[in-house]
């Protein structure tokens, strides 16, 4: 079973995020970018996979700056190949052109399995797996938290609203949108990370040109209103507990 | 609870016994008495499936695998006790605890809480997860505003290594304004690094992370290294132990002294500016890596002492016998773990102690604690009387600022 | 090429989806711009009485024993010789589970531009996209010739997409369904004997920033004390914290509880999907730009560890009192 995950990195939502002079973009001179963590979780679910039934799993990621690091400790997982998309991504990257990028790569190697992270937060043309899979011309099943699979097929668990799980059994070759792994991506010593560091390699490959047609553009970009915002509780704790205690008994909860 | 194994993961081989051997004093262990002294000083000696004496036990009779199918171990604090008390002297905690913990790790047995801070510590650069611009957050208002090298680039007489709590901690950040106050006060020509400042990285390394502390270690190096300074002061006693004892081996060496050495001896300066009198008894807990590792035991006393009005007395636990508050060694980053399997916190026992001792405020010298045991004095009913106070917020007071 | 706006009709064993009403009402915005018709798309299999109070001009309605429960590669089949036809204006999706599923694949072999997240649709043809995590609105003008759109829920009430009047059915003809890559095996449900948070008129939830297990005890306390239920987010569920049936949002339950109080919950968008339709929602978060502030009504933030217990006591003393 040949397993790939194509990854991204988006803006780290522990920092705050400001729009750029423009008023069209992120300011990305103070972005801090990290894993999405659905990705990250479908290269937990692909070291799964590949730890019950064997196989090969190859991981693939645009560059980006901390994608290295990730690349090493998804190798110190278990992933066997690493690949690093490189280019002129200056006039941006939208998941249409990933996914064209992506598809062209992988339709010489073709993988049986593709997982993928469901959705990430700053997708505007929607997330990758599914355009990728239309590509590939395979089919796509997103929302998944669990996966088995024999040589044709596989047998994925859908989450839907109100802990409805779907189980879909799919043809392989197929694109998986990951929810979430069996379990929660493990830890890897940072010194394993390095270890592999040595004895990894980053393919790199070259992407010449990005065809960005099927997203879309913003021509403004903003934050939500404060007139929309909560009206905030000051003071002390104690103060605090005693207005809530007050709202709770104006609404009859008490 | 029995651990599965990551099937990836190497299996623990002999080569263990013989790499702890290699270590500096790691002969020692061989010497071992099999008296159980380390188990029984062990504040969680009685809990722990695999106490240090057992450990040594299951090396020597080549069963130390059975050590790493349980997760007893991360009931270790780093506390350091049972090498204090070890009549063969074996360095246990740094030659034998923190290696098993770094096999722990390697092996992916790990809980999860720990987890996160050292995830948090590799992405951000603290264990919390905070943003690394806002570590010099704390500073808003003080005036005169505090010197931030990568912004004034001054040469400064002193680096203030802040640290992860006292940087971010709400309850913590009030005991680091407190200590710029004094150093304001003080006329001390200081600088910190904010948001170039990362995590000494020291309960990383005693947590096991020995490669994310090295990570640490190396940026903050490069940093220091940018900048002009005599030398390093610290707020939290894990930092001082790092710059004074781990980093040096990675050719990192400044002098450097914990805040209560540095202002211990300014004491001539300092007490004619305690004007007011804080009428209290206070007893003072020593920090297990500034009091029992480093042996800084008199100056957090003096200073304590040199306040009108205190009365210092003693816990029963005290010295080089201190009782660990539990945020040690990764502590800090698995304290549900450990309420889970114990159902004992070290803090409640520690402020118990307090009260024992007729204390009504408990002094500390440690970003750790203040939180630790304030939510400690607040589960425990006849606690309600106590204040935990970190050392430069009582001289605050009595100062007046 | 027609000014129409499609709205693809979400539904689940036997039910609509909310989504699905939300739908409605942003279609009905951006049909008095483009001048179109509102019409409901809804594939089913003996489904035709779901359409009976959609607020829509007309629904084409596509019955076949393959579309009676969702499954992607139908879905996708159907509605692609569908739009390929019509050539409406644009295509509403939810920004769901089924949604999501789709409408990506569409936008590849229709050739067509895709929105996604998209939280408002304006009569003068404008989107207005929620992304990273809620924190930023992207605003642009609707992509042509038919923009495909994926819709989160927030920006109409469901009673906008509602009618009493039935709207006219119209049976459309069916590509061939042979040959699907993609089948439902079965459903499984919930675990049974667990509460059902979707009844309760109380909420506790909790998210990341209670940091370890041991810290729900302080949650339930107070759930205790003011007769609610612990429910919480992705992340507490995803660490095994708490079981799958107390999660709220997107692939958890939606909930509309008489209050609902968020301890630690940053307010993604996913979660927020959930919850937002609560009565009123009170946020507890130290973080004053997290953006469950943006749906709370009352928000503060003072630290969840000191304030929690402390509320928990005034509760109980003022249920002591009364």
């Amino acid at each position: 079973m040949k397993i790939a995950v194509p990854i991204k990195f988006v803006p780290d939502l522990v920092e705050e995020l400001t729009i750029d002079p423009n008023g069209t973009a992120l300011d990305t001179s103070w972005l801090r970018l990290i894993i999405n963590e659905f990705d990250d979780h479908a290269v937990e679910q692909a070291i799964l996979l590949k730890e019950r039934g064997g196989g090969e799993v190859t991981v693939v990621a645009a560059e980006a700056e901390g994608v290295d690091d990730f690349l090493y400790t998804a190798a110190a997982k278990g992933a066997d190949h690493l690949i690093k998309l490189t280019g002129d991504f200056g006039s941006g990257m939208n998941s249409h052109a990933a996914a064209r990028a992506l598809a062209d790569l992988l339709k010489d190697s073709k993988p049986d399995l593709i997982l993928t992270g469901v959705q990430a937060h700053n997708d505007l043309d929607g997330a990758v797996g599914p355009l990728l899979a239309e590509l590939l011309d395979m089919p796509y099943v997103g929302y998944v938290a669990g996966v088995s699979s024999t040589n044709d097929k596989a047998i994925a668990r859908k989450e839907y609203p109100g802990g409805i799980i779907a189980e879909m059994e799919i043809k392989l070759p197929a694109v998986l949108g990951i929810q979430a792994a069996e379990q929660p991506p493990r830890y890897v010593a940072y010194n394993r990370i390095r270890q592999v560091m040595g004895t990894s390699k980053i393919e790199e490959r070259t992407i010449t040109a990005l065809d960005l047609s099927g997203g879309v553009t913003a021509s403004r970009m903003f934050q939500p209103e404060s007139s929309q915002r909560a009206t905030i509780l000051e003071g002390s704790p104690e103060e605090v507990a005693d207005q809530m205690v007050g709202i709770l008994k104006e609404l009859g909860m008490l | 609870m029995e651990i599965t194994l990551s099937p990836l993961s190497p299996s623990v081989s002999k080569t263990f016994y013989a790499s702890i051997h290699e270590m500096l004093d790691g002969e020692r262990i061989r010497k071992c008495l099999q008296c159980g002294t380390c188990s029984g000083v062990c504040p969680f000696g009685y809990y722990m499936k695999y106490p240090p004496g057992k450990i040594i036990g299951t090396l020597r009779s080549e069963v130390f695998d059975l050590v790493m199918k349980t997760d007893s171990m991360w009931m270790c604090v780093s506390c350091s006790a049972c090498s204090a008390f070890c009549p063969t002297q074996i360095p246990i905690t740094a030659a034998l605890m923190t290696r098993v913990k770094e096999e722990m790790i390697l092996a992916g047995n790990v809980p999860a809480e720990l987890q996160t801070a050292l995830r948090n510590s590799q992405q951000y650069g603290n264990p919390m997860g905070e943003s690394p611009r806002k570590r010099a957050d704390w500073t808003t208002g003080i005036q005169p505003e505090i010197n931030i090298l990568g912004k004034t680039r001054q040469p400064v007489d002193v680096l203030w290594f802040v640290g992860d709590y006292a940087s971010y901690h709400p309850r913590v950040q009030s005991a680091t304004r407190a200590l710029a106050k004094i150093l304001n006060t003080l006329g001390v020509n200081f600088g910190i690094l904010g948001p170039e400042e990362n995590s000494d990285g020291d309960s990383q390394r005693l947590a096991g992370e020995r490669g994310i502390f090295e990570m640490l270690a190396k940026k903050n190096g490069q940093t220091f290294r940018k900048y002009k300074f005599n030398k390093i002061v610290t707020t939290d006693p894990h930092a001082f132990n790092a710059l004074k004892n781990e980093y040096p081996a990675l050719g990192i060496s400044y002098p450097v002294q914990h805040f209560t050495e540095f202002l211990a001896e300014r004491l001539a300066q300092i007490k004619p500016l305690l004007k007011n009198e804080i009428s209290a008894k206070i007893a003072y807990h020593d920090p297990c890596y500034l009091g029992r590792v480093n042996g800084v035991y008199d100056e957090p006393r003096e200073l304590l002492r040199s306040i009108p009005g205190v009365e210092l007395t003693e816990m029963s636990h005290q010295r080089a016998n201190s009782l660990c508050c539990g945020g040690g060694g990764g502590g800090m980053w698995l304290d549900g773990f450990q309420w889970e399997k114990a159902h004992v916190r070290l803090s409640e026992w520690r402020v118990k102690e307090a009260i024992s001792a007729n204390a009504n405020i408990l002094a500390v010298a440690c970003p750790y604690e203040p939180p630790r045991f304030e939510d400690a004095t607040k589960t425990i009913s006849s606690a309600s009387h106590l204040k935990v106070r970190e050392i430069s917020e009582l001289l605050v007071e009595s100062m007046g600022l | 090429m027609s000014q129409d706006i499609f709205v693809v009709i979400e539904h689940l064993r036997g039910q609509v989806a909310d989504i699905s009403y939300v739908m409605l009402a942003a279609a009905r915005a951006l049909a008095q711009g483009t001048g179109g018709k509102v019409v409901a798309i809804l594939l089913g299999h003996n489904a035709q009485e779901l359409a009976g109070n959609f607020s829509a001009n007309r629904v084409l309605y596509a019955d076949h024993p393959a579309l009676a429960e969702f499954t992607s590669e139908a879905y996708q089949v159907t509605l692609a010789s569908l739009i390929r036809e019509q050539s409406p204006r644009a295509v509403l999706f939810g920004h769901t589970t089924i949604g999501a599923d789709i409408a990506g694949g569409l936008s590849v072999k229709l050739s067509l531009p895709l929105v996604s997240s998209c939280r408002t649709l304006n009569s003068n043809g404008k989107f207005v996209c929620q992304i990273c995590g809620g924190k930023i609105m992207a605003e642009g003008d609707l992509p042509s010739p038919t923009a495909l759109v994926t819709m989160a829920p927030g920006g109409y009430k469901l009673e906008e997409g509602q009618s009493d009047q039935a709207p006219a059915i119209e049976t459309t003809a069916i590509p061939s369904l042979d040959d699907l890559r993609v089948t439902l095996k079965h459903y499984i449900e919930p675990e049974a004997g667990d509460v059902d948070i979707a009844k309760e008129p109380l909420l506790i939830s909790v998210g990341r920033g209670i940091q370890t297990k041991d810290n729900i005890e302080i949650a339930r306390e107070l759930a205790t004390a003011l007769g609610g239920q612990v429910s919480a987010s992705r992340p507490i569920v995803d660490q095994g914290w708490l079981p799958a049936s107390c999660l709220v949002g997107k692939s958890g339950k939606h909930v509309r509880p008489k209050v609902y109080l968020a301890l630690g919950i940053s307010g993604a968008p996913e979660h927020v999907e959930g919850m937002n339709e609560s009565d009123t929602i009170i946020a507890i978060n130290t973080d004053p730009n997290a953006p469950i502030f943006n749906v709370a009504k009352y928000g503060t933030t003072a630290d969840i560890f000191d304030l929690v217990p402390a509320l928990t006591e005034k509760v109980k003393q003022a249920a002591g009192v009364s």
